[in-house]
């Protein structure tokens, strides 16, 4: 187990020092973009001195090294600053935005995680059948389909015409968990149809990629089935690539998920961004992306961890 | 379950089977017969593509992908045609009724599975017993076919335990079900001599011990006449000879089947060139280790290699003899000691040496597969090194292609234009030695280029070396496990063991008693054409001589 910690200590590290980075990266990019929340918050009025004592108020005036060291400074503390736009600290609202976003991720890929492996699974042990095609075709259709084209489809079908759910995910504090549940579930559905094709896809590549191998026609040879066969046999050798694409897009249901919270109206990370990005509100885009770009860091890791706890060369070593 | 009414346990009448590629249908066994009564040991006898391991499986009513029995092929085991039985009936028989021991071990198992669940696995699976019944059998198994730590070797993973002890695994799990009949492909091909001796042992033992019948298929003859009561020999898909085994290696018919007897005939006629003068290869005081191992692979290695003269290196997987041709190559710079190539030394990695010096020295791979670019034609094969260290273009370098191509008895105008995939395997070996003469060098490292090789297609690549030799005065440095090889074509042998030199010396020197004690053990593992070989050795060192195999 010791290199195994090891190897865990060595990867946090380095995603430690990749959020740095992203962290350098963010702050001067959002430096270099033009106009600043002065700017933007006078808006009309702005004269070249209302704008100075604005600067100098919110602390835009000092050199871009001391307020980029502030900024991490206080992150490190746990503190993302105050939001320039409203004045009320990011904190307050990130903790219910990031709750609501991973619900949604959650919720999506608890549907779409197990029905990408059955189905590709299924699809696998009858490959190049009927069933292989259809839902080759059926997930390729939606995940090359806009995802606000899907969503808007599913919303015209389900709850405008059927009405069998809301089409707003207007969730707020006081709204109960299986309340959030209904409120959810189309966009939720939104996203395991453009979710599910990669996985499915990866999944059954990975099983049939392993067919071939002596240890699958022995299993034959044994007189084991061929469900047993792809199921004990080819999945547990299959892990490490469908392992990573879950990971990804889990990451993508994090992350990608804006123009879906967008269309529901759902209070989440995505629509805080877009939020923020049209108010000029740097301290919560740059909030944001280090919390987008920290998801990243950790999932992989989480594959990392994964496809050694799957691999026994990993696991157990001579 | 079992019925006697059956007179024989399997009988394969008119057995044909095709394989489907390059969009059409190809015949690879062309109707065989054959019969096998419960307790009794069949051996095939054949070369690549002879069929052997399709006739092996066939015996299973299974084909591989791609291929499928024709009309007309009967198998009946046990009362049962299995060329028209259901799928269900006949994966009922298969790991049952019916076992299979695969070539690799090592592929065979899989990685994701403890070995002892891979044991119970079918006895659970065909409702034989429990899992824990099971497990009490594998451990019982594993210890009368003396595994070390019979009660825990099964807890581990199939990477965690060495190949032979794999393959001795596996043997094992055959038996999970008690089979009445096990098919043995090739089980011992991919294992050094020493360890070849006792999974024989193994198998052997557990044949008698419950009385099972059995398929032992290999191109080993000597390893056959040890384990058959009976053996065929298959040629591209036909029975060529069928005859009890004494009767097979003393009175054999066919002519095909005295030419593979007669395999082991070639011996270097020529003498080697005196070592009076300067070596062409000096390797001095050597000790080399990879960067990621705590411990060296190869310690104070020392020899040297004259114009001329062909030295055999041998000794188990692991002994450090490729390790030792790539410190030559410059592939693994040495920690120690130093390469002298043509009287000057040699920078120990190879980015620093001067194209002079690595032309001198070039290499011929075991798998001639993996070491020539499917995607290139012969043409650009050979040519590149040509122009790479000659400048050769144009109507000079076609003249030397020719050239080269007739070395190698192959030729130009058929095979310069072909792709490897368009060659035998035989043919892609000789490719590869065109290829390293194509540089002009003064030294030929020789990696285990035979052992992929049927028998009589590596004589004739060891001829060719042999003929090279005394036309190009060339040094070759000779890496094999094989001992019928180092007396085909050695001048000078040096057995290696664990990354030491243990012996070294003249072939007649080494290979003539008073041996070193490890070098006595590898002599006498190589099976012998002779039924009572096996019986001799085992009796002998069961009494105490000789040592133990490195590998243990």
């Amino acid at each position: 187990m010791t290199h195994i910690l090891k190897m865990l200590a060595q990867r946090i590290l380095l995603g430690l020092l990749t959020l740095f980075a992203i962290s350098l990266i963010i702050f001067l990019a959002v430096s270099m973009l033009p106009g600043d929340a002065a700017e933007a918050i006078l808006g009309q009025a702005a004269t070249p001195e209302t704008v100075a004592a604005l600067r100098k108020q919110l602390g835009l005036d000092l050199p871009p090294h001391i307020r980029y060291l502030d900024w991490l400074g206080g992150i490190l503390q746990g503190d993302f600053g105050t939001s320039i736009g409203n004045g009320r600290e990011i904190n307050e609202v990130l903790g219910t935005r990031v709750y609501n976003t991973i619900f949604l991720a959650l919720f999506a890929a608890s549907i779409a995680v197990p029905l990408a492996l059955f189905c590709g699974i299924l699809a696998a042990l009858y490959r190049n059948s009927l069933y292989d095609r259809t839902v080759n075709v059926v997930t390729l259709s939606s995940i090359s389909t806009p995802e606000f084209f899907v969503a808007y489809i599913l919303l015209l079908l389900i709850s405008v015409k059927a009405g069998w759910l809301p089409s707003l995910s207007n969730v707020r504090l006081d709204t109960t968990f299986a309340e959030h549940l209904e409120k959810t579930l189309l966009p939720a559905l939104v996203l395991t149809l453009v979710s599910m094709a990669h996985m499915m896809r990866m999944t059954r590549a990975a099983i049939i990629n392993l067919l071939a191998n002596a240890y699958i026609e022995m299993a034959a040879l044994k007189g084991m089935k061929r469900f047993r066969i792809i199921v004990h046999h080819a999945l547990p050798n299959a892990w490490a690539p469908i392992v990573n694409v879950v990971v990804i897009n889990l990451a993508y249901l994090i992350v990608g998920v804006i123009v879906v919270e967008v269309v529901f109206v759902y209070p989440g990370l995505g629509q805080y961004l877009v939020d923020a990005v049209q108010r000029r509100d740097m301290p919560v885009v740059q909030a944001c992306c280090l919390i987008f770009a920290a998801t990243y860091v950790l999932l992989n890791l989480i594959a990392d961890i994964l496809s050694i706890l799957t691999n026994p060369r990993l696991l157990h070593p001579k | 379950m079992k019925s006697n009414s059956a007179e024989h346990l399997l009988e394969m009448k008119n057995v044909k089977i095709e394989g489907f590629s390059d969009r059409r249908w190809h015949d690879i066994v062309n109707g065989i017969d054959l019969k096998l009564k419960r307790g009794e040991i069949l051996g095939i006898i054949g070369e690549s593509g002879a069929g052997k391991s399709t006739i092996g499986i066939a015996a299973m009513g299974y084909c591989k992908a791609g291929c499928r029995f024709k009309p007309g092929s009967s198998v009946v085991f046990d009362g049962l045609e299995l060329t028209s039985a259901s799928e269900e009936e006949k994966r009922r028989l298969r790991g049952a009724r019916i076992a299979y021991v695969a070539q690799s071990a090592a592929a065979a198992f899989n990685p994701a599975h403890k070995i002892i669940d891979q044991f119970s696995e079918s006895v659970v699976q065909h409702g034989v017993g429990s899992r824990e019944e099971a497990y009490a059998d594998a451990k019982d198994l594993y210890s009368k076919i003396k595994m070390p730590e019979p009660d825990t070797i099964g807890f581990r993973y199939p990477h965690q335990v060495s190949g032979g002890q794999l393959q001795r695994a596996m043997t094992a799990m055959a038996l999970s079900c008690r089979p009445d009949l096990i098919i043995f492909d090739e089980p011992t091909t991919a294992l050094d001599v020493t360890t070849q001796i006792e999974v024989l042992a193994t198998i052997r033992d557990i044949v008698e011990l419950f009385n099972t019948a059995a398929i032992y298929i290999s191109h080993d003859l000597a390893v056959v006449a040890q384990m058959a009561d009976n053996i065929i020999v298959l040629r591209y898909g036909d029975l060529v000879e069928e005859a009890e085994t004494r009767t097979m290696l003393d009175y054999p018919k066919e002519d095909y089947t005295k030419s593979l007897w007669a395999v082991r005939t070639f011996e270097k006629t020529t003498v080697a060139g005196s070592r009076d003068s300067e070596p062409i290869v000096k390797v001095s005081h050597v000790t080399a280790q990879y960067p990621k191992t705590k411990e060296p692979v190869l310690f104070d290695v020392d020899f040297e290699v004259y114009p001329r003269e062909t030295v055999a290196i041998v000794g188990e997987s692991g002994s450090g003899k490729s390790t030792a041709a790539r410190v030559i190559t410059g592939l693994l710079p040495p920690l120690e000691g130093s390469i002298m190539l043509d009287g000057e030394i040699l920078p120990s990695d190879y980015h620093n040496r001067t194209k002079e010096q690595l032309k001198s020295a070039q290499m011929i791979y075991q798998m001639a597969d993996t070491a020539i670019n499917p995607r290139h034609k012969i043409r650009k094969i050979v040519g590149r090194p040509l122009s790479f260290y000659l400048g050769m273009e144009g109507d000079e370098k076609q003249r030397r292609l020719n050239e080269l191509m007739d070395m190698i008895e192959m030729d130009p105008k058929l095979y310069l234009d072909r792709y490897p995939a368009e060659l035998s395997g035989g043919q892609k070996q000789r490719i590869c030695i065109a290829r390293a003469l194509a540089a002009d060098p003064k030294f030929i490292i020789c990696d285990e280029i035979t052992s992929a090789l049927d028998q009589l297609v590596a004589e004739g690549i060891l001829r060719l070396l042999d003929r090279l030799q005394q036309e190009l005065n060339l040094a070759y440095m000779f890496i094999t496990h094989d001992l019928a090889t180092v007396r085909a074509i050695a001048d000078r042998v040096i057995v290696m063991l664990q990354g030491r030199i243990v012996e070294q010396g003249e072939k007649n020197m080494v290979l003539q008693p008073p041996h070193h004690e490890y070098t006595e053990l590898l002599l006498s593992s190589v099976p012998e054409m002779n039924p009572d070989w096996m019986d001799r050795i085992m009796a002998e060192r069961t009494s105490g001589k000789g040592m133990q195999s490195a590998g243990n």
